[in-house]
């Protein structure tokens, strides 16, 4: 993100995965509690439909830029020093990309398999 | 005149009194960071249930635990709070309930309704 843009850009990004991630949110718990899969292969089948598993996928996108805004914002009140700064934004970074890879794996493994 | 150098930058949590808008606001925090903490138990628990028959099994006693049962409760305080705390600003954002009894009202109505709805959620789902 280039540091001209980067507190407005962060400002839209948060309110518009917000959107979404409500969206979904309600979309998703509400469907658990009135018509939840009773079976794995109702489960499975649920997550390997192709809306849903791109619904999901674009949900597994806006919580990761969704946390690395609101993480970042913490950790820019809490931790004054540079260097750690910079190495605690870079954990969560990793911490952020690695989970948005695995959710995607297997996502598109129950997809294919 | 103060420097530049005197503005209060960073935040010393001890020296905060917070009134109602600042205590829901620490809440949309402290369940925000806590949500980014629970991200990977979640991933770890949609990638376990989608394998085989057993893993979802294995996934499902594990939400049913007692412990599962607890961690569920706070997931589902936490994302209504955060939710309705989120909606609120973006009400904000748009200019609305931004007098100060209102937005004290609104805020106090999102901390009390939160939990409430979180264990409704939570008695939904099991």
């Amino acid at each position: 993100m280039s540091r001209k843009a980067s507190g407005l850009k962060a400002w839209v990004i948060q309110r518009v995965t917000a959107i979404y991630i409500a969206v979904f949110s309600i979309y998703l718990v509400g469907a658990l509690i009135t018509d939840a899969p009773i079976n794995y292969a109702e489960w499975k089948g649920w997550f390997a439909g192709s809306v849903m598993s791109v619904a999901t996928l674009l949900f597994v996108l806006s919580v990761l830029m969704h946390a690395w805004v609101g993480v970042r914002d913490v950790l820019i009140d809490y931790v004054w020093n540079t260097s750690q700064r910079v190495i605690a934004l870079s954990v969560v970074a990793t911490i952020l990309i690695a989970c948005a890879l695995w959710a995607t794996q297997a996502l598109v493994l129950a997809r294919l398999v | 005149m103060k420097t530049s150098t005197q503005r209060p930058v960073h935040l010393n949590l001890l020296k905060i009194r917070l009134p109602i808008g600042g205590i829901m606001s620490i809440i949309h925090r402290i369940t925000g960071v806590a949500m980014f903490v629970a991200i990977p138990v979640l991933i770890y628990l949609l990638d376990l249930s989608l394998r085989d028959v057993a893993s979802y099994q294995a996934a499902g006693e594990m939400v049913r635990s007692p412990l599962g049962v607890i961690l569920l409760f706070g997931l589902m305080w936490g994302i209504s709070h955060h939710l309705l705390a989120g909606i609120r600003y973006l009400l904000i954002d748009v200019h609305m309930g931004v007098e100060k009894e209102t937005a004290r009202k609104t805020a106090l109505l999102v901390t009390v309704v939160a939990p409430v709805i979180g264990a409704l959620l939570l008695w939904g789902l099991l």
